[in-house]
C-alpha cells in the first residue's frame, strides 16, 4: 500500500472520499503511483476535509524507520544544527530512539558538525552522522566536507530536503529545497543518493556507509526527503534493512609486493615514508614490524616517536636513499622535490638520480578531476594500487622470505647507526627547545614542554595540532592529522569531535588551538560545555593569521615596498581577543592570556584538573609567531 | 691546509663586522618583521635560528640581500646598510640559552 492509500485508509476511507468532489476523487485515483506524494499535498488536494476524519497524528513516521537504519549502522552520535527540513528525523532521534545511539549533539554551525565528525573519525576509525539542510546547511558545511574528502575521512551526511513542490510550505521551505541537493559537494564527496522510498533509503544508507568506510575513505551524502520522513509507515508495509558487510580493503598484488620486497631487502639506504600508512593500532604494529625487519628508518605517520628507527630530518634521509617506500603519501611529488617560492619558482629533486621509488596507495584506485587535491604526478618505479595497511602483512612476509645471513648482519649495522642518529636527534630537539625558553611571547617549544609535563602520565590523545618530537607517541590515538585540505576553521570543531570519541575510553584529550582557527567557529566550545566533552585546549595565540603575514611579507619584499603594512588584513590585534573570557561566556573554564612563561605550567595544571573532572578548559597562551 | 683556509675566511669575514646600534637593531628586528619567521629573540621558528652566535656579518648580509632559500629578499631599497648593521648588532646581544640540564621538564 502506498502512502496515499494508507492515509486514505486511516481517515476512514469511504467517509473521507465522500467529502471530495468527483474531480478531486478522480485525481486521487488517477495518480496512485506518484513518486513522492505527501500527507500535506494530499490534504491540500482533498480539502475541505472534515475535522472529524482529518488525520492529525501518526504513530510511526518514516523518520522512525530512518532512525532504525542509523541504529543498524551503529552510529554513536549525530551532529546537527537544528533545521526544519529534518524535523521529523530530529524528533525520532530524541523520542523514538531515546536520544541514544545515536545521541544528538547540538552544534552551532554545520561546518562545525562536519569537522566534528571528521575529528571523531580520526580517533574512532568510523563515521558519525551529521544532519543539515540541503541548501543553507550544506553550504555552511561545504568546506568541512572538502577537508574530510581531501583527508580521506569518512563522514555520513544526511540532508533534509523537500523534493515535491506540492509538499512544500510557501516561503522558507522553498529556499531550503534543491532539485539535486548533493550536486554542490559531488566533486568532493565519495557518493550520494536521493532515496524516494524508505526501502530505497535503507539500501542507500547501508551502501553509503560501506563506500564511506572503504579505503580511500571519504564523506558520503544521503538526502532524506522531508515528506518521506513525515509520512507514516503503513501497518502492512514490509521494510527491511540490508545487512552491512564492510568491504575488506584491497591489498597489493602478490607479484608487485614481491618486487617491492626485493628492492627493499637489497637496498643499502632505504627509507619508509609513513604519512597516512596506518589507521589502526594493528597497522601501527605492522609498520613497526616492517621497519624492524628491514632496520629501515621511518619518517612521519604514526610510527612510535621513541623507537630507534623513528627519524626526523626526512630530507636528509630522502637525499641519501637508494630505495624510498612511500606508504599512502598524499603529496609524494612534493615530498621528494623542493619548490622554491621566489619570483621564478625553481624545482630541485631531493632524491639521488638512481633512487628507486615504490608507492603503495589507495589513491591510485579513486580520483576525481575538478578539485586538485591529488597533487602533482609523482614519477615512481613501482606503483602498488592498494591500501598500505592491508598490504603490510604481505610485504613483511615477502621481505622475510628474502632475508639472508649477510643481509641480516648489514641490517643490524644499519640499525645501530640509525639508533645513534635517533638519540642524537632527540638531544638536538631538547637543546633547540632551550632557545627562547624564557621569552615572552612564549616559545612554542616551551609551550609543548609544559603541556607534556602535564599529560605525560595520563592516557593522552592530541586531537588537534602538532606533537613535539620530545613526546612519547606510542599509540595510534596519540595524534590526529589536521584538516585534509588545509581549510582554516577545522581545529576547534575537529578537536571537540576527537575528544568526543575519546570520552568513552577515559582518555585525556588535548589540543593545540590556533587563534585564527578558533574565530571561525568558537561555538564548538559551547558544544563541548553543553555535552560535557572533556578537552584541554592550549592556545597557540600569535595574534595573527601568521601564514598570511609571511605571504604578504614575501610579496612586499619582492616588490621592494617594505613590509610595514604586512599586518593590514592579516593580524588579529587592536583589540586583542580575550579567548579565556570568550570560552568562559560559553561555560568553559578559561585561563589567560598567559604571557609570562613561568605562569604557563600552573595554568595548564589548573585547566587539566577541570578536564579530569569531565569538562572542557582552555588556556590562552600568547606565543611567538611559530 | 683546510683548517687554515677556514680560519682565514672566518678572520676575513669577522674583520668586516660593523659596529651597529643594538638597541635600534632590536626595534628594527620588530618593525622589519624579522621576528615573524625567526622569533622575537631570533631563536628561530619558520625561519632559521639567528642567535646566539650569529653567522659572520658578510654571510649574513649576503643572505639577507640575495637569499638562496625560502627567505624573501630584503634589498637595500627596503633595509639600508646601516639598519642591517644595527640588526646584526642586536643579534650579537642575544644571550646563550640555559643548559638543558637546568630545565627539569626537558629531561623527562
Amino acid at each position: 500500500m502506498d502512502r496515499r492509500g494508507f492515509l486514505k485508509g486511516a481517515a476512514a476511507g469511504a467517509a473521507a472520499l465522500a467529502t471530495k468532489t468527483p474531480a478531486q476523487a478522480q485525481e486521487v485515483h488517477a495518480r496512485p503511483a506518484a513518486p513522492l506524494p505527501s500527507g500535506r499535498a494530499l490534504a491540500a488536494e482533498t480539502a475541505p476535509v472534515s475535522a472529524a476524519v482529518e488525520v492529525l497524528t501518526a504513530d510511526r513516521p518514516g523518520s522512525d524507520f530512518m532512525l532504525d537504519v542509523l541504529k543498524h549502522l551503529g552510529f554513536e552520535y549525530i551532529c546537527a544544527n537544528p533545521g526544519s527540513s529534518f524535523r521529523a528525523l530530529h524528533e525520532s532521534i530524541i523520542n523514538y530512539g531515546g536520544n541514544r545511539s545515536p545521541e544528538l549533539i547540538t552544534c552551532c554551525h554545520e561546518e562545525q558538525s562536519v569537522a566534528m565528525a571528521d575529528g571523531y573519525a580520526k580517533i574512532e576509525g568510523k563515521p558519525l552522522a551529521v544532519m543539515a539542510h540541503s541548501t543553507v546547511g550544506l553550504q555552511h558545511a561545504a568546506m568541512a566536507i572538502y577537508n574530510a574528502y581531501a583527508g580521506r575521512g569518512p563522514v555520513f551526511l544526511i540532508l533534509g530536503n523537500t523534493i515535491d513542490v506540492a509538499a512544500r510550505r510557501p516561503g522558507v521551505e522553498w529556499y531550503h529545497s534543491a532539485q539535486d541537493a548533493a550536486a554542490m559537494v559531488r566533486d568532493y564527496s565519495k557518493w550520494d543518493d536521493l532515496p524516494i522510498s524508505l526501502t530505497h533509503f535503507a539500501e542507500s544508507a547501508v551502501r553509503a556507509y560501506k563506500i564511506s568506510m572503504t579505503p580511500p575513505m571519504g564523506p558520503v551524502v544521503l538526502v532524506a526527503d522531508s515528506d518521506l520522513q513525515e509520512t507514516p509507515v503503513a501497518p502492512d508495509q514490509h521494510l527491511r534493512i540490508p545487512k552491512f558487510t564492510p568491504a575488506s580493503p584491497p591489498a597489493g598484488d602478490a607479484a608487485a609486493v614481491a618486487a617491492a620486497a626485493k628492492m627493499l631487502v637489497a637496498a643499502e639506504n632505504p627509507v619508509v615514508l609513513a604519512d597516512r600508512a596506518v589507521r589502526t593500532e594493528e597497522g601501527r604494529k605492522l609498520l613497526v614490524e616492517l621497519a624492524e625487519t628491514l632496520q629501515a628508518p621511518v619518517v612521519g605517520g604514526k610510527f612510535p616517536s621513541r623507537h630507534p628507527l623513528s627519524q626526523g630530518g626526512g630530507r636528509g634521509l630522502i637525499g641519501n636513499a637508494d630505495v624510498i617506500l612511500a606508504l599512502e603519501v598524499p603529496d609524494l611529488w612534493g615530498t621528494i622535490n623542493n619548490v622554491r617560492d621566489q619570483l621564478h619558482r625553481t624545482t630541485t629533486s631531493l632524491t639521488k638520480p638512481d633512487a628507486k621509488i615504490i608507492s603503495v596507495s589507495a589513491e591510485d584506485l579513486y580520483l576525481k578531476s575538478n578539485y586538485q587535491d591529488f597533487q602533482r604526478y609523482p614519477e615512481v618505479d613501482l606503483a602498488i594500487a592498494a591500501d598500505a595497511e592491508a598490504t603490510l602483512p604481505y610485504l613483511i612476509e615477502a621481505c622475510k622470505r628474502l632475508l639472508t645471513g649477510d643481509r641480516k648482519r648489514a641490517f643490524e649495522d644499519r640499525g645501530k647507526k640509525l639508533a645513534d642518529a635517533h638519540r642524537q636527534g632527540i638531544e638536538r630537539a631538547r637543546t633547540e627547545a632551550t632557545y627562547g625558553w624564557d621569552s615572552s611571547p612564549i616559545s612554542t617549544a616551551r609551550m609543548s614542554a609544559e603541556i607534556w609535563e602535564v599529560i605525560k602520565d595520563k592516557d593522552w590523545s592530541l586531537v588537534n595540532g602538532p606533537a613535539s618530537r620530545l613526546w612519547d607517541i606510542d599509540k595510534v590515538y596519540r595524534t590526529s592529522t589536521g584538516g585534509g585540505a588545509a581549510g582554516v576553521g577545522y581545529g576547534a570543531p575537529a578537536s571537540v569531535g576527537g575528544a568526543l570519541a575519546n570520552r568513552k575510553y577515559g582518555r585525556f584529550s588535548v589540543s593545540i588551538q590556533n587563534d585564527g582557527d578558533l574565530m571561525y567557529g568558537p561555538g564548538s566550545f559551547w558544544t563541548a560545555a553543553h555535552h560535557r566533552i572533556p578537552l584541554l585546549a592550549v592556545m597557540h595565540n600569535n595574534r595573527a593569521y601568521h601564514q598570511e603575514v609571511m605571504h604578504i611579507q614575501r610579496m612586499a619584499n619582492r616588490h621592494q615596498r617594505g613590509i610595514g603594512n604586512a599586518g593590514i588584513g592579516t593580524t588579529i590585534t587592536d583589540p586583542n581577543i580575550d579567548y579565556a573570557a570568550l570560552v568562559r561566556a560559553m561555560g568553559v573554564h578559561g585561563e589567560g592570556p598567559i604571557t609570562n612563561p613561568n605562569d604557563l605550567g600552573p595554568a595548564i595544571r589548573r585547566a587539566a584538573e577541570v578536564v579530569s573532572k569531565g569538562e572542557p578548559a582552555l588556556v590562552d597562551v600568547v606565543t611567538q609567531p611559530r | 691546509m683546510r683548517l687554515f683556509l677556514l680560519a682565514a675566511i672566518a678572520f676575513s669575514l669577522g674583520a668586516q663586522t660593523p659596529a651597529g646600534d643594538a638597541k635600534h637593531g632590536k626595534q628594527l628586528f620588530e618593525s622589519y618583521g624579522c621576528y615573524q619567521c625567526h622569533g622575537h629573540d631570533a631563536h628561530g621558528g619558520a625561519g632559521a635560528r639567528l642567535a646566539p652566535n650569529p653567522i659572520p656579518f658578510a654571510a649574513f648580509s649576503r643572505y639577507v640581500r640575495r637569499p638562496t632559500g625560502e627567505m624573501p629578499p630584503y634589498t637595500a631599497k627596503v633595509v639600508s646598510e646601516r639598519d642591517l648593521d644595527d640588526i646584526y648588532a642586536f643579534l650579537g646581544t642575544i644571550p646563550a640559552p640555559p643548559p638543558v640540564k637546568s630545565i627539569p621538564i626537558l629531561n623527562h
